[in-house]
């Protein structure tokens, strides 16, 4: 132990000896130390600049290195050196200049952390030598670099690489020359050439670029100096114009009541002020008129009058200018955006269709196991959350078990629909089945179930979400453009549901239980009759209805969280969905989801800073629809319904 | 299973023999059921292990201490309740506890009337300042200012999206924030403001609407005062759009390293958050404290910065009784200003007569492993109960050493009210 | 009902019932009871925060006789009285507000150098009370808050009219039975949504608080206050009492009974069921909202989650364990299971240990709870009032075929001899 010590020892003299502070790049680097240490972005600048335009050999490794927070520097001598974290609490060390330096406590050194913002102008500085990379991630590096960062300097390397293999690369680089030329180029027509040949499209990239151009700026001429002055009241309000002209010190402020406040206080002469008495001053015309008084003694400025505002307004013309863009290379801007305008609004509201529409499917899956056990057999389980709650829980124990998540999922989704199934045989063995003609004991006894479901949750995992991790598969979403665009995991529930309602129909039409829970729900006593156990069927039937909101749980857990209290959350809303749509008839439910679904989004599109707002105006829509059609949207005729 | 004990009083075993018969009660006033519990519960043991921790160096005054532990059970009304019996039943000296502001609010009252002594050590949203109160979490100026100081000096970002669960931290916080960066010089059309439910699932529209943002070529920071639950939907989307955090950074004010262990943090890694402590602070005090804390809870449990708040707290109050040689409400409280005790995280913790902390603030990315890297690192910043940004409360001033008033109009020279709002 | 028909006679109210009596007589020695054990007034056995409970239990009986009107009587399962008990509390809790904040900033306005015009008060007042919750402007539906005998109106006024708009609408439609249910709980969800919205006016998540604070008795101490309030409440409970004995012992409750039990043969016979259930309807909504003016004031806190569904259910299940139908058992189900409930989840309540596990009761009463709501539907509809049906040894009339629960569909006989 004591040798392996002496050791670490001998090594960390040999080191500190070893490191070359000569090299250029440490003297570099050390010229700019204390700016690199501070590591801010808004002084790190020039350090960067120099050691990118340094034209050392070792620049671009420590630029990469430093990004990569390989960097560290020695507490006391202040030398840089790369630095991995090795066991023990030890650094293993080489030299920015190249070279081993072997191993050092972790204590003597501290570590570069560039924050973001720092790391993106090294990037954007690396862009120089990652363009011609012989590596395409690099290569794509860097393009990403110019994307976040884009300076002038990279019009010229972009334009300079013209042999890109890539052919994707190729086209974002040729892309993004385009953009950097309308930022960057001095020729106004090469400009106007880029922003034409980005007619109608929808990237964010482009918008970006773009509206700055158009960016304008309100100012003002003596009257009739301008060719088409704004109209006052129409382009732009009277107060905006005034307090143009007061902030350009044209015209005097309008007197403020906190104004009128303090020089009344400042006169006050005992207990009056200019002969009023101050207990009099408790209004506001009160207060006016005697600052009126102040203003003729001379002790406040006048007030300002509205025939003050319109005669000084009189006396100017107002107009706007770019300000960012010449002229012409605006105006192409303008023309270029109005066109991308109305194309990004169509492609806004398709985008928003499909918002709607996963929504939909969303609470078309929570509400279609409800469609079965309420629409179909007429029993009102208000436990039905507590089952996609079941299942989403399924989900997350099957992977804590088994860590491939595609796996766990494919396993998950069958044993889901086992607990949940068995977990409705029993609940309707032992409960439901006493109270079948008793709808309202139904409804309580099902939500005392509800609330120890819950309750039982909590007590075994705890409040906070846990995860439930969708497969890589998953990840990330369908891009149709930058506006459209759809994640995957909901496409993969709205595939779900489609294939729910198919399995609902299948089952259903044309299979012998679908005769027979239909026999059994139409008249339970001829059914019987026939040879078909009721009690059976409604034991399948309910436990067929939980088992699908068990996997309908894996599902909505795979999108939002797994909680307790996730099943309460969709109860209601799964209740409206099938009464809204019409009991007994799933293309209702489907309807009813649908209907739900766009309402919401289109509510939350009116008021979009308030998504709450959303969910009670929804609400009290469905309460008065369901006044005007109580049996739902499509509502069953004759004798079934009044069963 | 892993609800821990919470019996109604806990006896410390093994103390060392006290001088006085008479323990020194401490009532502990944090939810143990109901939606609040998973925070709650963690405070609980803190101030549990805090105790015992003070019990073997001696307790306070000769005296044990003892910790009488009751549950409001996420109930706000109930809170109040709880307050009164602590106070009036179980005569408790000083309560540590709260979490939401709703919580504190419904405890005010009670406290202002009996004249007890409240610890809350939770960040909120200012704007109030209790003659019975020390607040040990952040006020928003240290923690919302610098977290957007950061934004627009660090990361350049121009234009902010402020998307916040819609209740009354969120909402305060952001408008001073609204204040702050048209102060700033940020435009009024650059602010983007949403507030949704708790617990709120279906992000994609809003998530939509904030790339949306950069469409006029300004770069686009978030600020989240999202809270519990619903962090982990947004998140997902967040990742699902593919937005990584060199192109839309998100900082979080209500995400710690106890909200992250929810979530599958690997498409998170490069977020931010903004707290006055993180588990990855690195001094001897907080090696020590995580060693001890997981040498009690478990190997998988984490700290996080409302349980520095407590540890601030807790030891400041026994200072301050040490001073003041008696446990009487007034005593404390006077000689609690000017505490000084060292943060977890490097430097010292001052009390402030406005009975805010003057602390660092610490600004960390998100990790894959759940921690977070502390990245950036303020000096001391002293809390202020009545934010700077707003007009109606930059005219206000706290201050219960000279002035005698937590709601002091410097205009009019004074003092609005004794209580407070509740 | 049998005594009518024998008499005919009109008999005053207590004699006919005397279980009113013993009702009255025995909430009158409760009361007393407590005021002479209380802290504030009396022996100072009972702590002021356990006055304040059982003030608060009082209140939630009162709201549960209306339940019971309306659900073990009518037969309509409303899941919406505890959003009327809210809008009561809401009501009683602006004016508080506004008038304690009120006298606050007249004082401090009292010390500038000007006397506050009209707008400055309104506007400090504004500002205190949403300067919390980050606004600064009264809300239109503030207007009258600074009234007392308005908002005091609003207390029955609200829950009244929006009873009966949402009645009126949804009996004249003809939802009925579980439909109803759900639909008043819609009802009571959009309720508790809107108001946890921040520009809901009311405060958002926060709800209005500080209410234990009477303006203007600023020196009374807490303990005298929930005495008083503790005396209120059990005033209302007695007067609701007699009001809701009152509209069920005469043809009117012959009649709702004859609706829980058969809607169709009672609009056959002529009679606007309709106008019945609406009348039950707003009546219940208004009791309610006056139980909830008595009840936050105590609470000393009203918030959006009060309002949640949930709670609504839970009276459901109060008036259920309590047995439906017969007014006491409502009375009975609340304190009982409120009380059990505040035992349990207080922490006072002995773990068990099992050995394997310790069951803590702040974790398992709710399953307990949720268990023991599910035993009572199944084998014992009549709830603890069933038990005095024992003690009275009385038979239950002799109806053969007819449903044996208190409404449509309830136990039938042939289930009940399975």
């Amino acid at each position: 132990m004591i040798y392996r010590f002496l050791a670490i020892l001998l090594l960390w003299a040999g080191v500190a000896s070893a490191q070359d502070m000569e090299a250029p790049i440490q003297q570099v680097l050390q010229e700019h130390g204390e700016i690199i240490q501070k590591s801010s972005r808004r002084t790190i600048g020039p350090a960067i600049d120099t050691l990118a335009a340094s034209g050392l050999d070792d620049a671009q490794a420590v630029l990469e290195r430093w990004q990569a927070r390989e960097m560290w520097f020695n507490k006391e001598t202040g030398a840089f050196v790369f630095g991995e974290e090795g066991e023990n609490r030890t650094l293993i060390l080489s030299d920015v200049a190249g070279g081993d330096l072997g191993t050092a406590p972790k204590g003597d050194y501290k570590q570069l952390k560039p924050n973001s913002g720092i790391r993106g102008l090294i990037g954007a500085a690396l862009v120089q030598f990652q363009l011609t990379a012989p590596d395409a991630a690099t290569r794509a590096a860097a393009l990403d670099a110019i994307e976040r960062n884009p300076e002038a300097s990279h019009l010229a390397a972009l334009r300079a690489v013209t042999d890109e293999p890539d052919a994707e690369l190729a086209t974002r680089s040729a892309r993004l020359e385009r953009l950097l030329t309308i930022e960057f180029d001095e020729d106004d027509a090469a400009r106007i050439a880029a922003i034409e040949g980005f007619e109608g499209d929808l990237g964010v990239d482009v918008r970006a670029a773009l509206n700055p151009l158009v960016q304008t700026e309100l100012s003002f001429v003596a009257a009739g100096e301008a060719d088409a002055p704004l109209q006052i009241g129409g382009d732009i309000t009277r107060d905006d114009a005034y307090a143009l002209l007061v902030s350009a010190g044209e015209a005097e402020a309008v007197v403020t009541s906190g104004e009128i406040k303090e020089a009344l206080i400042a006169n006050i002469d005992g207990a009056e002020v200019q002969g009023i008495r101050v207990a009099a001053l408790d209004t506001d015309d009160a207060r006016a008129s005697t600052y009126a008084l102040l203003s003729e003694a001379g002790l406040a400025r006048p007030q300002v009058t509205e025939a003050d505002i319109n005669a000084t307004l009189a006396g100017f013309d107002f107009f706007r200018s770019y300000t960012n863009a010449p002229l012409d290379v605006a105006l192409a801007a303008q023309a270029v955006l109005s066109g991308i305008e109305t194309k990004v609004a169509v492609n806004q509201t398709f985008d928003l269709g499909l918002d709607a529409l996963s929504l939909a499917s969303i609470y078309f899956l929570a509400a279609i196991g409800l469609a079965i056990t309420f629409g179909v057999m007429g029993v009102i389980n208000m436990a039905h959350g507590e089952f996609i709650m079941m299942g989403a829980y399924t989900g997350y124990v099957v992977q804590l078990f088994i860590t491939d998540y595609t796996v766990s999922i494919l396993v998950a989704i069958p044993l889901a629909f086992a607990v949940t199934f068995s977990a409705g045989v029993a609940m309707e063995r032992l409960v439901i089945r006493w109270l079948y003609h008793r709808p309202l004991e139904t409804l309580l006894a099902t939500f005392g179930i509800s609330i120890a479901l819950q309750q039982l949750a909590k007590n075994i995992f705890g409040t906070q979400a846990r995860p439930l991790t969708a497969p890589g598969w998953l990840d990330g979403s369908l891009v149709i453009n930058d506006i459209v665009s759809i994640s995957y995991i909901r496409i993969a529930i709205f595939v779900l549901a489609l294939l729910f309602l198919a399995l609902f129909l299948f089952v259903m039409n044309r299979t012998r239980l679908g005769l027979e829970v239909r026999a059994v729900t139409q008249n339970p006593r001829m059914a019987a009759s026939m040879g078909i156990n009721p009690d059976r069927i409604n034991m399948l039937t309910f436990g067929f209805g939980s088992g699908i909101a068990g996997i309908a749980g894996v599902a909505i857990g795979l999108y939002a969280k797994v909680t307790s209290e996730m099943g309460a959350d969709y109860i209601v809303q799964s209740f409206m969905t099938v009464v809204v749509g019409g009991v007994g008839n799933i293309w209702g439910t489907l309807l009813g989801a649908g209907l739900v679904g766009s309402m919401q989004k289109g509510i939350e599109w009116l008021n979009p800073s308030n998504t709450l707002a959303a969910q009670t105006y929804m609400i009290l829509f469905i309460i008065l629809f369901i006044q005007f059609r109580p049996r739902g949207i499509i509502a069953l005729k004759g004798r079934a319904a009044e069963a | 299973m892993k609800k821990l004990l919470c019996s109604s009083a806990l006896v410390m075993l093994a103390a060392p023999a006290f001088a006085c018969d008479a323990p020194v009660k401490v009532g502990v006033l944090h939810s143990l059921s109901g939606t609040m519990a998973i925070s709650e519960t963690t405070l609980k043991d803190t101030m549990e292990m805090l105790v015992e921790i003070q019990n073997e160096a001696g307790g306070v005054l000769g005296c044990e201490i003892e910790a009488v532990v009751v549950d409001p059970a996420s109930d706000w009304p109930l809170f109040a309740e709880k307050a009164r019996e602590l106070l009036t039943v179980h005569d408790v000296d000083v309560i540590f506890g709260n979490w939401t502001s709703v919580s504190r609010k419904s405890v005010l009252p009670v406290i202002e009337e009996l004249n007890g002594l409240l610890f809350y050590p939770v960040q909120y949203e200012g704007e109030e300042s209790s003659k019975n109160v020390f607040y040990t979490g952040a006020a928003p100026n240290q923690q919302a200012i610098p977290a957007t100081d950061y934004f627009l000096e660090e990361l350049e970002v121009e234009k902010f999206a402020l998307l916040g669960t819609d209740y009354v931290y969120p909402r305060t916080t952001n408008n001073i924030l609204e204040a702050y960066l048209q102060d700033q010089g940020i435009a009024e059309n650059d602010i983007f403001v949403n507030y949704t439910p708790f617990g709120h699932s279906d992000w994609s529209k809003i998530v939509a609407d904030v790339v949306a943002l950069g469409a006029d070529g300004k770069k686009v920071g978030v600020i989240s005062t999202i809270n519990g639950d619903a962090n982990v939907g947004f998140y997902k989307e967040l990742a699902a759009a593919g937005i990584s955090a060199d192109d839309i950074p998100v900082v979080a004010f209500s995400v710690g390293e106890e909200e992250l262990s929810g979530l599958d943090t690997t498409n998170l890694v490069g977020h931010l958050a903004a707290w006055n402590y993180f588990q990855s602070a690195d001094t001897e005090a907080n090696e020590t404290w995580v060693a001890s804390w997981k040498e009690r809870m478990g190997e998988e449990r984490v700290t996080n910065d409302p349980m520095e708040a407590h540890y601030i707290g807790f030891n400041m109050w026994v200072n301050a009784v040490t001073a003041a040689g008696t446990t009487d409400v007034d005593a404390v409280r006077t000689a609690m200003y000017g505490q000084e005790f060292p943060n977890l995280t490097g430097g010292t913790a001052v009390m402030l007569p406005n009975h805010h902390l003057a602390k660092p603030v610490l600004i960390g990315e998100i990790q894959e492993d759940g921690q977070f890297d502390i990245i950036s690192q303020t000096d001391e910043v002293p809390g202020d109960a009545w934010t700077d940004f707003l007009p109606e409360s930059a005219v206000l001033k706290s201050d219960w050493a000279e002035l005698g008033c937590g709601m002091y109009n410097t205009e009019t020279s004074s003092c609005v009210q004794l209580k407070s709002n509740y | 009902m049998a005594d009518m028909a024998l008499h005919g006679v009109r008999r005053p109210l207590i004699v006919r019932h005397p279980s009113l009596l013993i009702f009255l007589t025995c909430l009158a020695l409760f009361t007393v009871a407590v005021t002479l054990l209380a802290e504030g007034v009396g022996m100072g056995v009972i702590s002021t925060s356990f006055v304040k409970t059982l003030g608060k239990t009082l209140c939630l009986c009162l709201v549960a006789l209306a339940m019971d009107l309306v659900w073990g009587y009518t037969g309509i399962l409303s899941l919406g009285h505890m959003a009327f008990f809210g809008i009561g509390g809401y009501a009683i809790g602006m004016w508080l507000m506004y008038a304690r904040t009120e006298i606050i900033v007249r004082d401090s306005l009292a010390q500038a150098p000007l006397p506050p015009t009209v707008t400055e008060i309104s506007d400090g007042i504004a500002n205190q009370i949403f300067g919390v919750v980050g606004a600064s402007e009264f809300p239109a539906i503030w207007a009258l808050a600074h009234s007392f005998p308005a908002q005091l109106a609003f207390v029955v006024l609200v829950p009244g009219l929006l009873a009966l708009i949402f009645g009126w609408l949804a009996f004249r439609s003809r939802v009925t039975g579980v439909y109803l249910s759900i639909l008043t709980q819609a009802m009571t969800l959009a309720l508790s949504l809107y108001l946890f919205q921040n520009d809901s006016g009311l405060r958002g998540n926060n709800g209005l608080s500080g209410l234990q604070n009477l303006p203007g008795f600023d020196d009374v101490p807490q303990s005298s206050v929930s005495i008083a309030f503790f005396w209120a409440s059990a005033l209302a409970l007695a007067l609701g009492y007699l009001l809701c004995s009152f509209i069920v012992s005469g043809k009117f409750g012959s009649v709702l009974r004859a609706i829980r039990d058969d809607e169709a043969r009672v609009r056959f016979l002529g009679y606007s069921v309709e106008a019945y259930k609406l009348i039950v309807f707003v009546i219940t909504a208004m009791i309610a909202g006056v139980a909830g003016a008595l009840y936050y004031p105590q609470a000393g806190i009203i918030n959006p989650a009060e309002i949640a569904p949930i709670a609504s259910i839970y009276l459901a299940v109060w008036v259920a364990i309590g047995g439906r139908g017969r007014l006491y058992g409502a009375v009975i189900g609340t304190a009982f299971v409120s009380l059990l409930s505040s035992w349990f989840t207080g922490g006072q309540a002995p773990d068990i240990n099992l050995g394997f596990a310790v069951i803590q009761w702040v974790d398992w009463w709710t399953i307990l709870l949720g268990l023991s709501f599910v035993a009572v539907t199944l084998f014992a509809p009549k709830g603890i009032g069933g038990l005095i049906d024992l003690i009275e040894e009385r038979r239950s009339p002799d109806r053969h075929g007819a449903d044996l629960g208190p409404d449509a569909g309830a136990l039938r006989e042939k289930e009940a001899s399975k």
